[in-house]
Formats: structure tokens, sequence, C-alpha cells
């Protein structure tokens, strides 16, 4: 049994360490801030989320699982928080998401160029 | 020997985050990254925790993830002092 949960525990923790890295290779080579949120939030929810699943495994019923599953709740809750403000302002301060057709035809909040060009692009 | 394995991840990872402040276009992209490294040192911390035997880094991890958010709303509110 004891075998089984290492092994399970392993799996998670390496699992997780690769969803690290690859978050941030994403948050390094995505083209503009709002493709980089994406790999910052993998980082966020299955990176942590599988290492502290593996680490609660690791402890067993104990105080120190209580404390670890407090830290990946706390990280579900503010993580959300933080790319939502954090893409909000970065409109608002004028950078503009790098679109190959606007679909939304000119309607993201003070966008003005071209328009007319991406509707007659989308048909 | 796994929780060095995820350790050396994790670490790797918070390389690249740095990579990307510092190479960060605009300032959101620097918020960004530190926004990263924050939640990377969160589970440094808690990896080192178990790496030393000793899960009282856990309370420091607790600790550090309210302050990565408020520091990422203060930055923002700096910035933008009519939003939030």
């Amino acid at each position: 049994m004891a075998v089984i949960v290492d092994i399970l525990s392993w799996i998670f923790l390496v699992a997780g360490g690769a969803f690290c890295v690859i978050g941030m290779i994403g948050l390094i080579r995505m083209p503009d801030v709002f493709a980089r949120l994406h790999g910052a939030s993998v980082t966020d929810t299955l990176g942590a989320g599988f290492i502290i699943t593996g680490l609660v495994l690791q402890a067993g019923l104990t105080q120190v699982s209580a404390k670890l599953i407090i830290i990946m709740g706390l990280i579900l809750l503010t993580s959300p928080v933080a790319t939502h403000a954090l893409a909000q302002a970065a409109l608002h301060a004028g950078i503009r998401p790098k679109l190959a057709h606007d679909e939304t035809g000119g309607h993201i909040a003070g966008a003005e160029a071209g328009a007319g060009e991406d509707e007659s692009s989308n048909s | 020997m796994m929780f060095a394995a995820a350790l050396v991840a994790v670490l790797v990872s918070l390389g690249l985050a740095m990579v990307r402040a510092i190479l960060g276009p605009t300032m959101f992209d620097r918020v960004l990254a530190a926004n990263s490294t924050g939640t990377l040192a969160v589970l440094t911390l808690a990896l080192i925790g178990f790496v030393a035997g000793r899960p009282e880094f856990l309370d420091i991890a607790i600790l550090y993830t309210l302050l990565n958010l408020i520091g990422t709303i203060a930055v923002l509110r700096y910035f933008h002092p009519s939003e939030y």
C-alpha cells in the first residue's frame, strides 16, 4: 500500500514539475501579454496542483497536508484574480491583443484601426 | 530523491520566469513574470520543507501566497489609480 502511494506521489510530482517548465516556456515563447497569461495559468493551476497533490500523498493525514490544502485553495483563489486584474489593466493601458482575424468587428474597447478591412476578411 | 527532482524542475521554471522578467517589453510582462515567480516561490518553499524534513516552511508558503496577490494588485493599482 505504501509503495502504491509512493509511486502515485512520484508521478504527481514529476507531472507537476513538467507542467511548471512547460508553462514557463510558454511565458517566454508566446507573442504578447494576453497570450503569455495562458502560460502563467498552466503553472498556477496544473503545476502547483500536481506538486501539492504529490506532497499531500507523501504527508498523509496530518496537519502538514491540511496546510498544503490551504495553500492550494489560496493559489486557486488568488491566481485568477491577479490574472484578470492584469489583463484588464493591460487593456486599459492601450495594449491590444494580436489577432489574425478581428472577429469582434473592432468592438474591443478603444480599438479603432482597420475594422472595415477585418470584416471583409472574415466573410 | 523525488522531492529533489521536482525541486530542480521548479527552479528551472524560476529561471525561465526571470528571463521573461528581464526581457519583457512592457511593464505588464514583468508584473506577470513576478506573479509567476511568487507562485513558484511558494512551491519551492513547500518542496524545501519536505527535502529538509522540516514542514514548518509551509507557514511561510501560506504567507507568500497572500503577499503575492497583494503585491500584484498593488503594482497594478499604482499604475492605474482609478481602477480596483
